[in-house]
């Protein structure tokens, strides 16, 4: 396979990175960078298990080719931290207990902290409708939106975006 | 390619109260009359083999019950903190192997916390026994002088010096558990009994590695298997396709499969391989329009599940009523495709998995390939939720089938997500016959009911079969037998809650298990529940309208067991039952079962919307689950099973056509989505003294009942075919 230079910034970090431009960014991100939080769902972007935020958009990483990749900024699961402080989506995650598998839980976060950087104090409603591509099947919806919400509603209002 | 037979679950009445069930002094729980009536523990009975202690002061336990995100091994963690007098945080749950966990059998049919919870609560006061016997010989007192608080043994109420990890020596605890001794009494609890935080959940949410698809060994190659085109398929040949000199090819009779250094090199790899395949496609698959059909037209095993004649009752019938409900198969779905590592080392094979049974994953490798279950180890790592038999043992066999092409180098084996939605075993179509009379007076005094499906109990190992997908395709395989039923009764297989729980004098329930499978089927969760509870809640609603009755009151009358009279009121009471609004378009709808007809009790009521589409705006539900280890655990479990039966009862159905399955993705399998989901309200009923029960599965008929009278509330029309699709209502109503 045709390998090439790629410059990306991940959690971060800058890395320049040999891959194959048409493989999906999951499998740099993955089997590249050593990153488990991205998760394969499904391939086709359908479920949402492998989202990441590229330049400040939650995307599906299974269907976006490295290539388009090239001179981005790339933040996982693993990189909402700051320092030892979890993400505040993160800490209402663990607060209200909204995960049962786990497997759709870092691309559920990741969207969550992709609209509430664009969106700092969104209505449930509009939660909702951002977390639509992601796919839980093990029914913990109900948490999952009250938990973005009370990491809103915690959120220090003028917080940077990450 | 026989296996000896697996011992099934007891028949209900065999089934044996977890200790101290009955029990309500504030004295301790008294301890059941001998250790076989521990099934867990009498099947592994060494003390050491439940729990280790450190001296570095923490505690492990083992338990051969698997996490898949239900939160067994929390409440496992907190029944064994609780027995021992330590703080949770100081128990670690070991994962589980064949190498060294005890046996429980498979996980599943909610009885983890009585299996294995009952196993390690009385482990673990034997253990704190031991220890306490050891420390009152070192303190010449008796060990009724001496206390525990979080591992420091006090006398009087001061620390001795002496602590669990000061006294636990190598082989302390290497000793068969003796007569059951008494265990503390849930008004004592401080650690079970009340809401514990998930131990899985910090990794999870920062994305730790943590799954089995996170697991890296040091030399691993992947393989990709190139599944047939069709569901019975013959590969002719394989056309030769050129691949890189670094990836190998495996075939065996119509198993096809890569193994590469790198999975997209595998993918890759395993696309050209399928490209040039040639195949023999038999068309083997029924109409999936017209599952009625097939249903009623395959041939059959009829088998009595319960009668109970009384003639005379019977003839007061005045109003006969008959009704079909049907339900299309189901897939498991879950989020993860399934996946497996093994390795070959000269005879011996290691595998990882995310089986829910791995000593019968074990077997039934060690059977399917003719080698010595001894030489065959099978470690569990966490999968994605699983809600049944899907196809994590299948992905074993295909990692050990992969690496027996490369020895000694572990290979990794990921499905794709059409072959998880394809070829892994899905959930039954059913259709259950219901007939019943009523009398004049409005009561039922009489039922019939009729289930026809294939079997739910195709686990690795069950009927004597190995029961792995790829054993059939190898050179000499055989299809798959269908799958078997469990024994007939209302608490297994396609029968599970066939039985109504009601009054009723004049009873008779049949099972017809259908004898070919040509789209093979295990289980899923509630196994029958699913379909059994839809249906008989369904025509409760549609007697209490011949009876002129409100629902609730209806199935009230037709009840005695308190705790089910509990939960309907409760439920009731929650959704505003008696003051619910009348608008068009608006419905509400009640269901009721106690799962199996002998464990946890489970009332919904549904508000459903049927405008342009069929929607479930709110679901209230009420339970009783006996003694509860962690309550949130709880209600997260039925706030889950509420969901996802929500997304069963209005979405779900797997289509194929006369070769293969079509539904193979998100887009051609639709789950109910965040913009979706109703809202669920959940209240748990507290049973104090009651033994626990499981509370995974029982959600699941009682809320799809509810959403079917809901709609037929909002509609004034009667679906009985799931899913609950407007296409449904549409046809329900040309044919009324």
């Amino acid at each position: 396979m045709e390998q090439q230079e790629l410059h990306v910034t991940v959690n971060g970090e800058a890395h320049t990175l040999t891959a194959d431009p048409d493989s999906p960014l999951l499998d740099v991100l993955r089997a590249g960078l050593g990153l488990a939080g991205p998760r394969f769902g499904c391939g086709l972007g359908l479920c949402g298990a492998c989202m990441v935020i590229i330049d400040g958009r939650a995307r599906t990483s299974c269907d976006y080719p490295a290539w388009a990749a090239e001179g981005t900024t790339v933040t996982t699961v693993e990189g909402l931290r700051d320092g030892g402080r979890l993400h505040p989506v993160q800490q209402a995650f663990l607060d209200e207990q909204a995960a049962q598998c786990g497997y759709c839980t870092s691309g559920v976060i990741v969207a969550a902290a992709a609209l509430l950087a664009a969106n700092p104090a969104p209505a449930e409603q509009e939660v909702r409708e951002a977390l639509d591509g992601n796919l839980c099947r093990c029914g913990v919806h109900g948490r999952i939106v009250a938990a973005v919400l009370k990491a809103a509603a915690r959120r220090p209002s003028g917080q940077a975006a990450r | 390619m026989t296996l000896p037979p697996r011992e099934a679950e007891p028949p209900p009445g065999a089934r044996t109260p977890p200790p101290g069930a009955e029990t309500s002094s504030p004295g301790a729980r008294t301890p059941p009359p001998s250790l076989a009536a521990i099934s867990s523990l009498a099947a592994n009975p060494v003390l050491s083999s439940w729990l280790a202690l450190s001296p570095g002061g923490t505690v492990t336990i083992f338990s051969g019950k698997v996490e898949y995100g239900q939160g067994v091994w929390t409440a496992l963690a907190q029944i064994a903190a609780e027995e021992l007098d330590v703080a949770l945080p100081r128990i670690t749950v070991a994962p589980v192997s064949t190498d060294g966990s005890p046996d429980e059998g498979v996980t599943s049919g909610s009885l983890s916390i009585q299996h294995s919870g009952s196993a390690l609560r009385q482990a673990c006061a034997q253990a704190r026994a031991v220890l306490l016997a050891a420390a009152a010989s070192k303190l010449r007192t008796a060990p009724t002088a001496l206390t525990v608080d979080d591992g420091q043994i006090l006398a009087a109420g001061r620390p001795t010096g002496l602590s669990y990890w000061s006294l636990a020596s190598p082989g302390l605890l290497d000793r068969a558990a003796g007569a059951p001794v008494p265990v503390k009494p849930p008004g004592r609890w401080s650690v079970a009994g009340r809401s514990a935080p998930r131990i899985d959940l910090p990794d999870k949410v920062t994305g730790r590695p943590r799954f089995l698809h996170d697991l890296v060994l040091t030399g691993m190659h992947y393989g990709r298997v190139v599944r047939p085109p069709a569901l019975a398929a013959e590969l002719l040949s394989t056309g030769d396709p050129t691949l890189p000199p670094d990836v190998r090819t495996v075939r065996d009779g119509s198993f096809l499969g890569v193994v590469a250094p790198t999975d997209a090199a595998a993918l890759r790899a395993a696309r050209l391989v399928a490209k040039a395949a040639r195949w023999h496609v038999t068309e083997s698959l029924p109409d999936d329009g017209d599952l009625k059909r097939f249903l009623l037209s395959s041939p059959a095993e009829e088998v009595p599940v319960e009668s109970r004649r009384d003639e005379a009752s019977a003839a007061a019938a005045t109003t006969i009523r008959t009704a079909e409900y049907t339900r299309p198969f189901l897939a498991h779905a879950s989020m993860a495709p399934s996946c497996a590592i093994a390795r070959w080392d000269g005879e011996a094979v290691t595998v990882w998995s995310h089986s829910q049974g791995v000593f019968a994953l074990r077997d039934a490798i060690a059977a399917g390939l003719g080698l010595d279950p001894a030489l065959v180890t099978v470690h569990h790592a966490e999968g994605a939720g699983a809600y049944g038999h899907n196809g994590a043992d299948d992905a074993a066999l295909d990692a050990v089938l992969l690496a027996r092409a490369v020895p000694g180098r572990p290979v990794r084996v990921l499905w794709s997500r059409a072959d998880e939605m394809g070829w892994a075993p899905l959930g039954p179509a059913m259709l259950a016959r219901l007939s019943a009379g009523l009398d004049h007076g409005g009561r039922i005094v009489t039922w019939r009911q009729d289930v026809w499906s294939n079997g739910f109990i195709g686990r690795p190992g069950r009927g004597g079969e190995p029961r792995l997908l790829a054993l059939a395709h190898l050179a000499g395989g055989r299809p798959m037998p269908p799958a078997p039923d469990g024994p007939p009764t209302g608490a297994m297989g396609s029968t599970r809650n066939a039985v109504p729980g009601y009054h009723i004098p004049d009873l008779e329930v049949v099972r017809h298990r259908l004898l070919t499978m040509p789209v093979r089927t295990s289980s899923l969760r509630s196994l029958g529940a699913f379909l059994n509870v839809f249906a008989i809640e369904s025509f409760m609603d549609e007697l209490a309208e011949c009876a002129g009755a409100d629902p609730v009151q209806f199935r009230l009358a037709h009840l005695t067991d308190p705790r089910a009279v509990r939960v309907i009121e409760e439920a009731a009471a929650l959704a505003g039952w008696a003051g619910r609004p009348r608008e068009d378009g608006l419905g509400y709808g009640v269901g009721y079962a106690r799962y199996k007809g002998l464990a946890g009790y489970c009332a919904a009521v549904a508000e459903v919307a049927a405008e342009n589409d069929v929607r479930v705006r709110r679901l209230w539900l009420a339970v009783d689950v006996g003694t509860v280890i962690n309550p949130d655990g709880v209600v997260n479990q039925v706030e889950g099973g509420a969901i996802q039966s929500t997304s069963w009862a209005t979405r779900e159905r797997v289509t194929f056509d006369r070769a293969r399955i079509t539904s193979v993705n998100w887009d051609t399998y639709p789950v109910l989505r965040f913009t979706e989901v109703p809202g669920v309200a959940v209240r748990i009923v507290a049973a104090p003294g009651q033994p626990e029960t499981g509370a995974g599965e029982i959600a699941q008929g009682p809320v799809a009942a509810a959403i079917g009278n809901a709609l037929a509330d909002a509609t004034g029309t009667r679906v009985r075919d799931l899913p609950l699709t407007r296409e449904q209502v549409i046809r329900a109503i040309e044919r009324s």
